[in-house]
């Protein structure tokens, strides 16, 4: 079950500045942003926008310059790095664009890895993985490792993994920027019916229109700042 | 969802560590063969220099030292007829000591300079006045007469020779030679005597130093009365001597009473260079181990950058990473230990009988070898190399761990999100 929150994510007078030797380069410049429990928001715009640089002070990855970031309740400016880890480990799920998955693991043991983490029992961990591979369509191809599977299945494992133990929120990184438009359009179909079935709040940054489209807020970034906020 | 903290997952940590070490063969192999030629070096040089050692010490002692020797004061500075130990009736309390379970072999000699005289030359030589049964087991020459017959008894009036001896006298067994000593009066006491033995020993300065005759024999031919000029003893160990060495001064309290080391200096000295040696050697081969260890682990740390941002991000604490990196080093260090112990016991089980170390054993002679070294593995010596190789390598690998666990998730993931 996931945990009710209100506010999944409240970002106050948030600013990132990156030094590059004297240079300061503004990655976000003053975000005040709400997403609800629930919400399935698309991050939009540029390269360079500052997309990337906010899912990862929303998941504790990075710290903010300046600004307040709360997530699942807890202010992560004031939290040291072993409560982020268990933070990320407990509320939050992330799909990355790429390399998303540990080599050396099989696919079904990828899924397993955080469940293992959290001191599931193997039985159980084995049965969710199992059921969680089925309804993305993986079935047969659980112990192979990453290097045997296509970048469309992978990132299947991918996603598998973020949602498997069920968590709050899960942050996607450009999650189809290396799929064709037809496994594409598969996941982000099945992003969306957990986020109708199981009320995960899903954060997606992404430039491809086609995920755009399945949006229910779309926040548009540019040079570090919000441009537009809307519900489609 | 589990809200619960996050424990060590070690069933992960170690399949992951373990496959992780298996990524890279050929990177691996290399250094679990260091590993293993390490250990390898480690024992086998120690076992060889162990080796050496105990044939010095044993070659010393069996040299008519023992563990303990009794004289009479002043013969170790003069060693003539005119000191003397008085006969052992006169001493109940040495006598009941040489007879109990501390001692395990004991011998009574008379052993005075002498020139020893053939047909074709002449040479100076020490005269051995022996018990023959109680030699054995004690010296070298109850158990080194190769040809000949050895002594029956301490009447006996042959005369033991050694190899060596019997060439440079151009003479051989069963031919007679002259003996030419003093006796306690100052007068030249002399004996002819058939050669009745050849010994044979590693050490060319034994056989050309020594002869030996009976007891008795000898007492008569030096006009002698009941006396003896050493009394030479064992006990069960060299290395622990104090505890005998005081019930022995405490049974003979007028006589000079001395165990190997304290005659022997340069090889007492030479047991705690052997044993510091092997300490450095240790070091040095280990030194030059930890630098590839290390190497090899900050390498693979540094290849998996991203995935270790990858299960930082995930979730995984800096303590698990921590565990990760150490436990592949664990392995890597055990799989190479027990391949470098096999190595080991492969390639000095042949060589139980000795190496022929002949070419150079003139020069090994004078430090008191023979000319076959026989390695000797000391059980110690193989816990300790293992021992310091499992803990200095993990030591050596907690700072590529620590580099690992120390990781911003950000900066390993930087590499695949942008």
């Amino acid at each position: 079950m996931t945990i009710e929150i209100t506010n999944a994510v409240k970002c106050r007078g948030v600013s990132k500045v990156f030094s590059q030797g004297e240079l300061a380069v503004h990655a976000l410049t003053d975000i005040d942003l709400d997403i609800a429990a629930g919400e399935f928001v698309c991050l939009s715009g540029s390269s360079g926008s500052g997309k990337t640089t906010l899912l990862n002070m929303i998941g504790g990855l990075d710290v903010a310059t300046a600004g307040e970031i709360t997530v699942a309740g807890k202010r992560l400016d004031k939290m040291p790095m072993s409560e982020l880890a268990d933070l990320r480990l407990q509320h939050i799920g992330f799909v990355f664009q790429a390399y998303n998955l540990i080599p050396v693991l099989s696919a079904r043991e990828n899924v397993e890895f955080v469940m293992q983490l959290q001191g599931i029992e193997a039985d159980q961990r084995r049965v969710n993985a199992m059921e969680i591979l089925q309804q993305v369509g993986l079935t047969g191809m659980e112990d192979r490792r990453p290097a045997e599977l296509s970048g469309g299945q992978q990132q299947r494992v991918a996603v598998a993994r973020a949602i498997v133990s069920k968590p709050a929120l899960i942050l996607a990184d450009e999650p189809t920027a290396n799929l064709d438009s037809e496994n594409s359009d598969k996941l982000m179909t099945l992003m969306r019916e957990l986020n109708s079935q199981i009320g995960t709040t899903f954060i997606i940054s992404t430039h491809d229109e086609g995920v755009m489209a399945f949006a229910k807020r779309l926040i548009r970034l540019h040079d570090g700042r919000i441009v537009s906020d809307e519900a489609i | 969802m589990s809200t619960g903290s996050q424990h060590i997952s070690w069933s992960i940590v170690f399949r992951i560590a373990w496959r992780n070490l298996w990524r890279n063969h050929r990177r691996s192999l290399i250094m679990l063969s260091a590993i293993a030629l390490g250990l390898w070096g480690m024992i086998w040089m120690t076992a060889l220099m162990r080796g050496m050692v105990d044939q010095m010490i044993d070659s010393s002692i069996k040299t008519l030292s023992g563990h303990i020797q009794i004289h009479a004061p002043g013969y170790l500075d003069d060693p003539s007829i005119e000191y003397l130990l008085p006969p052992l009736d006169e001493s109940p309390a040495l006598q009941s000591l040489l007879g109990s379970d501390d001692v395990v072999a004991w011998s009574q000699r008379i052993r005075v300079p002498a020139v020893i005289r053939s047909e074709r030359d002449v040479f100076a030589v020490t005269l051995v006045g022996i018990d023959p049964a109680k030699e054995k087991g004690l010296s070298f020459i109850g158990d080194s007469v190769t040809e000949g017959d050895y002594l029956t008894s301490v009447d006996d009036k042959k005369l033991l020779v050694g190899k060596k001896l019997l060439e440079r006298l151009e003479t051989k067994l069963n031919r007679r030679v002259v003996l030419m000593s003093q006796d306690p009066e100052n007068n030249i006491a002399e004996r002819g005597f058939r050669i009745g033995g050849m010994f044979d020993t590693d050490l060319e300065a034994t056989e050309t130093g020594y002869v030996f005759a009976g007891l008795e024999t000898v007492r008569k031919m030096l006009k002698m009365g009941p006396g003896v000029s050493e009394i030479s003893l064992l006990s069960h160990d060299y290395r622990e001597l104090d505890p005998l060495l005081e019930k022995t001064r405490a049974a003979i309290p007028d006589a000079d009473v001395k165990t190997w080391i304290e005659q022997d200096p340069y090889m007492g000295s030479m047991l705690a260079v052997m044993d510091g040696f092997v300490l450095v050697w240790f070091a040095v081969i280990f030194l030059a181990l930890s630098f590839g260890l290390v190497n090899t682990l900050l390498m693979a740390v540094f290849e998996r950058t991203r995935e270790i941002g990858l299960v930082q991000a995930l979730g995984m604490k800096s303590t698990n990473i921590l565990y990760m990196v150490l436990i592949e080093s664990i392995i890597m260090l055990m799989i190479g230990l027990a391949a470098g112990n096999i190595l080991s016991w492969l390639t000095i089980l042949p060589l139980k009988d000795g190496i022929d170390v002949s070419s150079v054993a003139a020069g090994m002679e004078l430090a008191g070898m023979s000319s076959t070294l026989l390695p000797a593995v000391k059980l110690y010596d193989v816990v300790l190399a293992n021992l310091l190789v499992l803990v200095l390598g993990i030591a050596a690998s907690l700072f590529p761990a620590w580099r690992a666990s120390r990781k911003v998730p950000i900066e390993a993931i930087t590499r695949v999100w942008q």
